[in-house]
């Protein structure tokens, strides 16, 4: 029978989900249910010098107010989970609610618990907050300046941490040929996933369990820091995720808000539920990149790239996020060479206190960002050398027999045929008839620009060593069960925490191919603490990498248990018996042999077990691979640019990612397709944006720019396997290739386009108005 | 969605919607098809007493034509308006204009006499509107009246409109058959509504000169508008680049434009010089 690996199979979650019969945290209800909602400070940075809450206390249905010197010495401070040794890390306070000082709009100052969720956020205006403005800075550059206002006494310049990956002297660049010098930043972005944040707390006084749903993407993570905040032990503490709109990141964190309503639930004996609602995302939501980049790229005339140097200042907001340390000097500072092999890197990092909101993973985490640096300045340097980009690529790549391949920095890529995908990116794409075109409709005052982007990212977390080797405060191997009920179907546990990934379908797929029972008798259990032993959830594009590969590894130790049984009742050697399509059968005699379904019956009836086995049909593994996983690809699009205007409009879009084996090119493609969405809207629409003190000023959809569908062409997608050897499948992640190869093919596109009217450099996100305003300038210039 | 307190109650005509906004003293809105009101209560930018939903009142979706005046029901949904054969033939550009109003879910919900009543200048309407002197037939407690579109919004979301009234109709000039007309749209890419939205409609006489030129713009500044100084330099003359040119110039003559994240008065200005530039170029051919 043919393999389900590598098929399109459709989604098994889909049905529930589209025939409205998901359950959502805000759909959960509890008898006695009490609602939360929380008041925000409106300044970047103030005293607070009283608060007054009793008109709240008063109100009709109010049952209680809590300001921070309420909770003070009742819940600890959130702490941050990637402390990188040799950062010098300065680990700041972050009180659930901000005590005396709140610093940045959006930090809590006080929470409202009343019967209704309108109560409660009536009851929030009523709240009267006396506060003392104080100087504020949000830029990270200005934040470092002599003469910037300090936000913290005990933190110099406001460089939280500052970590230096690789050396690059002087020397290195000054001798060099052709020195490119550039500025390469991405903007802050939010998450914006369709569900917002959210938890539900419940005390059981009886049995003293507290149980909590909250909206993560790693539910044992959440466990594991919470326990900690509220000084309550993680056996008593049960956290469970209910279906889930999305995360992109932005759930990895622990968030103050989460501690908030498991305090209130034990402390009023009754179930509370707060739902941020989309305003509060966009103040106190975890935000992405926020990376600016200056970076010296030395090189030859004929186009090897011979050393990078990037210093990067990284915003990590008011407070350090759980993951906040780790993703501008572990993802983006040790990946600065990318696919290529370039001799020295050096990338000097400060991770800067300002009054905003954290900076936690979206997306790609780093990767994006240094692959849009790295590949727009190969461009620029292509643009200098008067090379065409695509051969400037093919000069520096490492090539395929140099795997495993040691980078500038150290770290060790699995597998890679970067070539490969090249070439198919330009063979699908029409490269050498698109640059033609190009030209001639140049001549016509049309403005044609391609853009390429080559990347390789770290993905699929692993092994844990490691992370204990860069800080991060957890380990990063995956669990997985697989339980073999009497009637012969599998329940399977795992301790990725999908929400959206489609990994009920993905490792079902693994799981059918392996125990030849049908794809229908396989259920999987995820998202929740007393379900699953542990796990350490769905970020970095693990799940499949790390989660998959343990669901397989449990899936064969039931396999060889069976083998053992069948061995038994068919008294043949264990060497003899095969088992193929679930059926374990005597070599040779055909006739001897017993379904899957009638051993796990016989397991789980041990009525007749071999000498010294257990009963019972269900096995476990924790798997730690070897190494990380190296997805790669290359992404060309195509845009025209209107030079009246500005607006940009995108003609194509083709992306060819190798992630390893496909197990569902249709999910697979999801995965692309969506980070692609992500990445273009970050090269050209998306931005969180802040006056220069700190006052949030994209606080909502209407000025916050979301792609839409209709913003973009039919993306052009196709896959190349170069298998992992690091795990059983082969496997790498997949879930954040898109966006880390889209940002720079989009950004390239405009600025190729551009670049016959004098335009070198465009900030993202690339607005109309930003592009007319350069050509206007350009133009002038040339 | 988490709105401040209110009543909501269902009139069945006119005169009911009426006497329970008298009954709301003075806190009363009215609900139609929510979209311009919902975002509004989602903010709290509004707060009202009691929502009137007049929905349920029969006859208000009605079109016809009457005395060289198209007359649209106020509760005729932005999709029923871009399908609808009348509007259509004698409006093609209105037709045009609904069809491009927000999106699906939107068009299906929101209503004209909604999007017109609310006096929101980042609205498409109110661009084909002026141009072709729109009127809203007003009913309320003082009577029935009509009020031309053209200074009935002072200011964003700030109307003429009196209190205690609902709008039930609005009318529109039917064109003569000789002009082409369009209606051009920037789409401020975040909300979906026109950064700036041109309608224009132009014919030209036997001898070529231009004898009917309407603009009508929306979208980039505090109140929609009817260019008049373009339509004035055109007026009676024969159609040329250059012409064109100098006409779309004066496109935001007496506007002040509007400013957010997206887009720069100097943008928009710039970008209303080409759109009406565009626009004219397409229905003066």
């Amino acid at each position: 029978m043919e393999k389900m690996v590598g098929q399109r199979i459709k989604r098994k979650e889909d049905p529930k989900l589209i025939t409205g019969n998901g359950v959502y945290l805000d759909d959960i209800k509890i008898p006695g249910l009490l609602h939360a909602s929380i008041l925000r400070s409106p300044h970047p940075h103030a005293k607070i010098v009283s608060i007054d809450k009793e008109k709240a206390l008063a109100h009709p249905g109010v049952v209680a107010v809590y300001t921070g010197k309420d909770l003070e010495g009742k819940i600890n401070p959130v702490p941050t989970s990637w402390k990188v040794p040799g950062m010098n890390l300065i680990e700041t306070k972050q009180y659930p609610l901000a005590i005396d000082t709140a610093r940045y709009v959006g930090d809590g100052v006080a929470m409202v618990i009343a019967e209704s969720k309108y109560t409660a956020r009536d009851a929030v205006e009523m709240i009267e907050v006396e506060y003392e403005v104080l100087p504020s800075v949000a830029n990270q550059k200005e934040a470092r300046k002599e003469g910037a206002h300090q936000i913290y006494e005990e933190v110099p310049d406001n460089v939280a941490f500052k970590y230096v990956a690789g050396e690059v002297t002087d020397e290195d660049l000054e001798n060099a040929e052709v020195l490119i010098k550039g500025t390469y930043n991405t903007q802050r972005v939010a998450p914006s996933p369709m569900e917002t944040r959210n938890s539900l707390a419940q005390y059981n006084p009886g049995s003293g369990d507290l149980k909590l749903y909250v909206g993560s993407q790693n539910p044992h993570i959440h466990r594991m820091v919470l326990s900690e905040v509220l000084n309550f032990p993680e056996h008593k503490f049960h956290v469970k995720v209910a279906d889930m709109g999305g995360g992109f990141g932005g759930k990895i964190g622990v968030y103050p808000d989460e501690a908030l309503v498991s305090y209130a639930a034990m402390d009023l004996k009754r179930p509370v539920k707060w739902v941020e609602t989309r305003n509060e995302h966009f103040q106190s939501a975890n935000a992405g990149r926020d990376m600016m980049v200056d970076l010296e790229l030395a090189g030859t005339k004929d186009g090897k790239i011979t050393a990078l140097r990037a210093v990067n200042h990284a915003n990590i907001g008011a407070y350090l996020a759980t993951f906040g340390p780790g993703n501008p000097t572990i993802d983006f500072g040790l990946m600065l060479s990318g696919p290529y092999k370039i001799e020295k890197a050096q990338c000097t990092t400060y991770g800067m206190y300002t009054n905003t909101m954290s900076v936690d993973s979206y997306r790609g985490a780093g990767k994006p960002e240094v692959t849009f640096m790295l590949e727009r300045a190969v461009e620029d340097f292509a643009r200098k050398i008067n090379m065409d980009p695509v051969e400037v690529r093919r000069i520096n790549f490492a090539s395929k027999e140099e795997f495993p391949f040691t980078n500038a920095q150290g770290l060790i890529y699995d597998s890679g045929d970067y070539v490969k995908a090249l070439d198919k990116a330009v063979e699908n794409a029409g490269y050498q008839e698109l640059r033609e075109k190009q030209k001639e409709l140049r001549a016509q005052g049309r403005y044609i620009g391609i853009g390429l982007s080559s990347y390789v990212e770290l993905s699929g977390f692993g092994p844990s060593a490691v992370a204990g080797g860069i800080g991060f405060q957890g380990g990063i191997w995956e669990n997985s069960t697989v339980r073999v009920h009497p009637g012969g179907t599998v329940t399977v546990y795992t301790g990725t925490s999908p929400h959206g990934q489609g990994h009920d379908t993905t490792f079902s797929q693994i799981v059918k191919d392996k125990l030849g029972i049908p794809y229908e008798d396989i259920n999987f259990v995820f998202n929740d603490t007393r379900a699953v032993s542990m796990g350490w959830g769905t970020y970095g594009s693990r799940s499949l990498a790390v989660g998959g590969n343990a669901v397989a590894l449990a899936t064969d130790k039931v396999v060889e248990k069976g083998r053992l049984l069948a061995a038994h009742l068919l008294e043949a050697d264990v060497e003899s018996i095969d088992f193929s399509e679930g059926i374990y059968s005597v070599r040779g005699e055909a006739g001897r042999r017993k379904t899957f379904k009638e051993i796990a019956k016989a397991a789980n009836f041990a009525w007749n077990m071999p000498e010294g086995m257990e009963p019972g049909l269900e096995e476990k593994t924790f798997f730690d691979p070897s190494n990380f996983t190296y997805p790669f690809g290359t992404h060309i699009a195509v845009v025209e640019v209107d030079v009246e205007t500005g607006g940009i409009k995108i003609l194509r879009y083709i992306a060819v990612d190798d992630s390893g084996k496909i197990v569902n090119p249709t999910v697979a493609e999801g995965q692309i397709l969506g980070g692609i969405a992500q990445g273009v809207g970050q090269a050209l629409w998306e931005g969180v944006q802040y006056d220069e003190k700190g006052q949030l000023q994209s606080g909502s959809f209407m000025d916050y720019t979301m792609p839409k569908a209709n913003f973009f062409p039919k993306i052009e997608m196709e896959f190349t396997e170069t298998l992992s050897p690091v795990n059983q499948l082969g496997t790498k992640g997949v879930a954040e290739s898109g966006t880390t190869g889209s940002i720079a093919a989009a950004a390239n596109a405009v600025m190729d386009a551009l670049a016959p009217l004098g335009v070198i450099s465009i900030e993202l996100p690339l607005k109309p108005e930003k592009v007319w305003k350069a050509i206007q300038k350009g133009g002038a210039k040339s | 969605m988490i709105p401040s307190q209110f009543k909501y109650v269902s009139a069945q005509s006119i005169e009911e919607a009426i006497s329970m906004l008298q009954e709301a003293n003075g806190e009363g809105k009215i609900l139609a098809g929510g979209h311009s009101l919902v975002p509004l209560l989602k903010f709290r930018i509004t707060t009202p007493g009691t929502l009137v939903d007049i929905t349920r009142i029969p006859g208000l979706k009605e079109v016809r034509v009457e005395d060289g005046r198209l007359i649209v029901g106020a509760l005729k949904t932005h999709f029923e308006i871009s399908r609808n054969e009348t509007i259509i033939e004698n409006i093609p550009s209105l037709a045009k204009t609904a069809s491009e109003t927000g999106d699906l879910q939107v068009r299906n919900y929101g209503t004209i006499g909604g999007n017109i009543v609310h006096g929101d200048p980042v609205a498409d309407y109110p661009a084909i509107a002026l141009a072709l002197d729109a009127e809203l037939k007003v009913e309320g407690e003082d009577g029935t009246e009509m009020m031309p579109v053209d200074g009935f919004a002072l200011g964003p979301l700030i109307t003429m409109m009196p209190e205690n009234a609902l709008v039930t109709e609005v009318s529109f000039e039917i064109p003569p058959e000789h002009v082409a007309q369009t209606y051009l749209k920037y789409t401020h890419p975040a909300t979906g509504y026109p950064l700036v939205g041109v309608a224009a409609i132009a014919g030209t006489d036997s001898g070529g000169a231009i004898d009917y030129i309407r603009i009508g713009i929306t979208g980039v500044s505090d109140v929609s508008y009817r260019a008049r100084p373009v339509e004035e330099h055109l007026m009676g003359k024969k159609p040329s680049k250059a012409l064109i040119e100098e006409a779309a110039a004066l496109a935001t003559e007496g506007a002040e434009m509007g400013s957010d994240l997206f887009a720069s008065p100097e943008y928009r200005a710039h970008i209303t010089n080409v759109y009406v530039r565009r626009a004219l170029h397409e229905v003066l051919k």
